[in-house]
């Protein structure tokens, strides 16, 4: 980020001083994040840094009570998650959320006909939805079971199905929250090439996980939380050896 | 199928219902065949809301007595013996439609913040707070009540509870066309997020509230539409009956045990449970009557849960599978040789 002259036109996310408590919990303690269009993000910190409130503050699933988010050159705070959602935003769930009453294809659907299509560009044939839905599961190996229904997945799949959806949405901006947990190596090495893919088409990620593999294979910059506070941001090598964040990690 | 189509269909249906209880030639056919329809409408009105969205409404008595209500508010206004000759029924239908839908508007409005056993208490607390408003409002008859004097005939139908009928059995088609509209539809879909997860729902980009509203009030202004010609079917109008819990309860368990998920559930349910009360009523006595739906209710939701229509679900998906969906997947994953 050695762009001197960086005009708002270069950022896509800023989130400024933003705070956020949970009565007497201070959860987010002023922090401060940019993220450029394009770019891979790596954000990590230890169980309860922040990582998650810090997504659904930016997401609008909760209301931060100081600071602001900016997104794509507009303010999003008092904006509800799903005009968010419709601005370019999209996030996974670190637990699976999958709509259980309906088959992956209608799951993937629901971003198609709420988000994509609000934004108007383009109006598509029931026909077309579906051959894009079946797409987008066939990007997260589920083709197969497009007629299924959720609970008939294991929690890997439904890890998918949570990216499948998040795709579905055509954002600019995909925040990945733990996509990766439990999974095996080579299931990884597919996740990381498709959220590559992805970037590659234009898509800016964050990326929260605890697969320090994946973090380091993927981003191109790492943040680090540590009890609600930002202790660290740069390029991956350089945040391994801040003192700091080994610290927060090994301890002392 | 398309909606004209179904709409043709079930208009001939209904014709050929209402030939068929002239045919049998008992006025009293009437009188128990419109109970039932009535519940019909009530039943997929509460699944639009209780069934589609998962929220539980316990005010189905409070949004029936409303439409009864504006009809008895009319009469009295405009002091015509012969009303439904200078207003005509269907008139007095949207009207009592109007103000239910409204109320309906406002209750989620207020309520919906809420979820689950919060909501339903919410619910079961206007029905309170609308009776004991219409109790203590002396133009529509207070806790007296009010008397309706119903036309004796109507060209060319004859007795008038035949045209009561008649329209009762429109208002059916009519909500289950609607119902089955919303259920194939992007609203449909956006309802069945609200019920599964709404946080995930407002993350795939579903405007839930709004959604939660326009299910409020379509569910509202069909349980109004139901309730306005009440007063003419039963002549005497009283706050304890009109409010009555029955009506919750019915909305409830009918759809419970057709099955929430389809619009045919609640049509199944009720003419199972709606026609057993009818007989019931006549050969028994009519305080068997929920004891019947109590006892019915617990054994669906042990054997059951998903009402009629999940067990034949589950009958066909044990045959290989869904396959009209089936051949669509393979016909996509064959792709055409180079």
């Amino acid at each position: 980020m050695s762009n001197a002259g960086e005009r708002a036109s270069a950022e896509l996310l800023r989130v400024d001083n933003l705070g956020k408590r949970f009565g007497g919990f201070v959860a987010l303690d002023d922090i401060a994040l940019n993220v450029a269009p394009g770019e891979r993000l790596g954000l990590i910190g230890p169980n309860g840094s922040g990582k998650s409130t810090l997504v659904n503050c930016i997401c609008g699933t909760l209301r931060n009570e100081q600071g602001s988010v900016h997104f794509d050159g507009r303010k999003l705070d008092g904006l509800t998650a799903h005009q968010r959602t419709r601005l370019g935003l999209a996030r996974s769930f670190q637990l699976p959320r999958p709509f259980g009453s309906l088959s992956l294809l209608d799951n993937v659907r629901i971003p198609l006909i709420y988000t994509v299509a609000a934004r108007g560009h383009h109006h598509r044939a029931a026909a077309e939805v579906e051959e894009h839905c079946i797409g987008f599961l066939r990007e997260v190996g589920l083709e197969a079971k497009a007629r299924q229904r959720p609970r008939d997945l294991t929690q890997v799949e439904m890890r998918k199905l949570e990216l499948a959806r998040a795709m579905a949405s055509e954002p600019k901006l995909l925040i990945a929250d733990e996509a990766m947990a439990g999974l095996t190596h080579s299931e990884i090495e597919d996740i990381l090439a498709l959220l590559v893919r992805l970037n590659e088409q234009g898509v800016t990620v964050i990326l929260i996980e605890h697969i320090m593999r994946a973090v380091m294979s993927f981003s191109r910059r790492i943040v680090v939380l540590v009890s609600g506070r930002k202790i660290a941001d740069g390029a991956p090598d350089q945040v391994m050896r801040d003192p700091e964040v080994e610290r927060a990690y090994l301890g002392q | 199928m398309r909606t004209p189509l179904f709409l043709l269909i079930s208009l001939a249906i209904a014709a050929a219902v209402f030939a068929a209880t002239i045919a049998l030639g008992n006025d009293y056919v009437f009188f128990a065949g419109y109970v039932v329809l009535q519940y019909v409408v009530l039943s997929t009105a509460w699944n639009i809301l209780g069934g589609y969205c998962g929220y539980v409404n316990f005010g189905t008595a409070a949004f029936f007595a409303l439409g009864a209500y504006s009809t008895v508010a009319v009469y009295k206004l405009i002091e015509a013996d012969e009303l439904p000759h200078v207003v005509p029924m269907p008139v007095l239908m949207l009207l009592g439609g109007l103000v239910s839908g409204v109320i309906g508007l406002g209750m989620g409005y207020l309520t919906l913040r809420l979820r689950g056993a919060f909501f339903s208490i919410a619910t079961l607390a206007l029905a309170v707070v609308l009776e004991t408003l219409v109790v203590n409002w002396d133009f529509v008859g207070g806790s007296r009540g009010a008397y309706i004097i119903r036309p004796e005939e109507i060209a060319p139908l004859g007795n008038y509870i035949r045209y009561l009928f008649l329209i009762m059995l429109l208002l059916t088609v009519a909500a289950l066309t609607i119902a089955r509209l919303i259920e194939r539809s992007r609203l449909g879909y956006g309802f069945a997020t609200i019920r599964d997860d709404e946080m995930a729902a407002e993350a795939a980009g579903v405007p839930t509230l709004r959604l939660k509203l326009i299910a409020t009030t379509i569910s509202g202004t069909l349980m109004g539409m139901a309730g306005a010609p009440f007063p003419y079917y039963i002549g005497y109008l009283q706050p304890d009956s009109t409010f009555a819990l029955d009506y919750a309860v019915n909305s409830i368990a009918m759809p419970l045990i057709g099955g929430t998920t389809s619009w045919i559930g609640p049509l199944i349910g009720t003419l199972l449970l709606g026609s057993l009360q009818q007989i019931i009523t006549v050969t028994i006595s009519s305080a068997v009557n929920l004891l019947i739906v109590g006892a019915l209710l617990v054994a669906f939701v042990i054997v059951a849960p998903n009402g009629i229509v999940g067990l034949v679900h589950t009958y066909l998906q044990r045959k290989p599978e869904d396959f009209v969906g089936r051949r669509r997947v393979d016909a996509d994953a064959a792709e055409p040789a180079p």
